[in-house]
């Protein structure tokens, strides 16, 4: 099985970018013994319910189309992370609500049934969530995962993009609990760390997270917002933010103003994607596949 | 559009300000007097005549919401504060710097949140 998906691993590289460095877990267990290899998806930044032709003409297709293209894998993930802006934001809770049922049941086409779900700015920041948990619950969690223990952080039910202090005594709470070399993967829709605050892309408490991850030895940040890839450092913390399934932003910093990428038609969906994340067990065991929206 | 925010005479809000924002500059420039600037902040747009200062001397932006809360981040002089809808935020800094620099909200605010940001220019 594990030759199986070595081989996979190598044939997915061909057709997607792949990223593979010693900036995240070694997966191994606390105990230091080996873990089983597997393998999550993460999607992000669905927006479902954006309206923009020159940006996304196909905004109604693209998420199907991701659906399709997981359900496509060749090996189907052990679970797949959804970190935020599932919906494109509206005043109208009625409308909110629409478009949260039409995510669900367009996500519900995945054959993988474990997903988990965290809120973006566009989900929660109005009401402060309460929409978003009627059809997906809790804002943050924890679960675990073959010797990985996830933690799911809200940074945007608060509109001023905090943590707050309630959230951050319970990591604080949970984190006590583990092995300071536990493996740790924690999902976030906005970067932990001052990514660009120029752009509002930080969490205005993250810090304080990070400080509190940081005696530990093996953690690795997933996250979303910024719609596109991004891998950064805090001390030996990886952070690696994922594509978007709407449109892509520029670089930070790159250009005067965050204005979306238009659409490229000589490149249908350019840009777009969502990624596979490997953990293995046999020591420099992280890789990140980045997959197109258009074919797996 | 741009359009002049009219406020009320009477003030609410609290000064806030860091720190890092009325250095040493301030100290330089007690000499000059104050300019008050009013910014009216509401969905997607912050509402002010063009914005013009002078390095050196201080400034007061008097900062209101019509519609809902917002946010003012200015992160070249690492000030921010709330916008509170039916009280006046005060934020007092001295630009110790000439050039153009923008603030922008920072407070989740709806569709258009991303582009809400004004510049201002900052000259010797």
């Amino acid at each position: 099985m594990e030759l199986e998906r070595r081989a996979f691993l190598k044939l997915a590289g061909l057709g997607g970018a792949v990223f593979a460095s010693g900036l995240g877990f070694r997966a191994l267990a606390a105990d230091g013994k080996a873990m089983p290899d597997f393998y999550f998806v993460q999607l992000s930044d669905s927006h479902w319910g954006f309206k923009g032709p020159a940006v996304n003409p196909e905004a109604e297709n693209t998420l199907k189309r991701a659906v399709a293209a997981v359900n496509g894998l060749p090996v189907q993930p052990d679970f797949i992370v959804f970190t935020g802006d599932l919906t494109h934001t509206t005043d109208d809770a009625d409308e909110r609500r629409n478009r949260m049922k039409q995510f669900k049941d367009i996500v519900a086409g995945l054959k993988v049934r474990d997903i988990h779900f965290m809120p973006g700015e566009h989900d929660a920041g109005l009401d402060k969530g309460a929409v978003y948990r009627e059809f997906f619950g809790v804002t943050h969690y924890t679960f675990d995962h073959k010797g990985i223990h996830f933690i799911a952080l809200d940074n945007v039910s608060d509109p001023g993009a905090q943590l707050g202090d309630e959230q951050l005594a319970w990591l604080a709470d949970d984190l006590k609990k583990l092995d300071k070399n536990q493996p740790i993967v924690v999902l976030a829709h906005r970067p932990l760390f001052d990514l660009y605050p120029d752009w509002d892309w930080a969490t205005r408490d993250g810090a304080k997270a990070v400080d509190l991850l940081m005696p530990y030895t093996q953690v690795t940040v997933f996250y979303g917002h910024i719609h596109q890839e991004n891998h950064h450092m805090t001390g030996h913390i990886a952070h690696h933010a994922s594509k978007s399934l709407i449109f892509p932003l520029p670089a930070p910093g790159s250009q005067p103003k965050r204005l979306p990428i238009p659409w490229d038609a000589s490149a249908p969906f350019k840009g777009l994607g969502f990624r596979e994340v490997e953990a293995e067990g046999q020591g420099k065991s992280y890789e990140i596949a980045e997959k197109p929206v258009m074919g797996a | 559009m741009r359009r002049a925010s009219v406020l009320p005479t009477i003030v609410l809000g609290a000064a806030i300000g860091s720190a890092a924002g009325i250095g040493a500059a301030a100290i330089e420039a007690r000499a000059e007097p104050e300019r008050v600037i009013e910014i009216s902040a509401m969905k997607f747009d912050y509402l002010a005549e063009p914005i013009v200062l002078k390095k050196g001397q201080p400034v007061v932006f008097v900062l209101s919401s019509l519609d809902r809360a917002h946010g003012f981040n200015m992160p070249a002089f690492k000030i921010r504060a709330d916008i509170v809808p039916g009280q006046q935020t005060r934020v007092r800094f001295v630009p110790d710097r000439a050039g153009t620099f923008e603030f922008h909200c920072d407070n989740f605010c709806g569709d258009g949140h991303e582009d809400m940001s004004e510049t201002f220019v900052v000259k010797d």
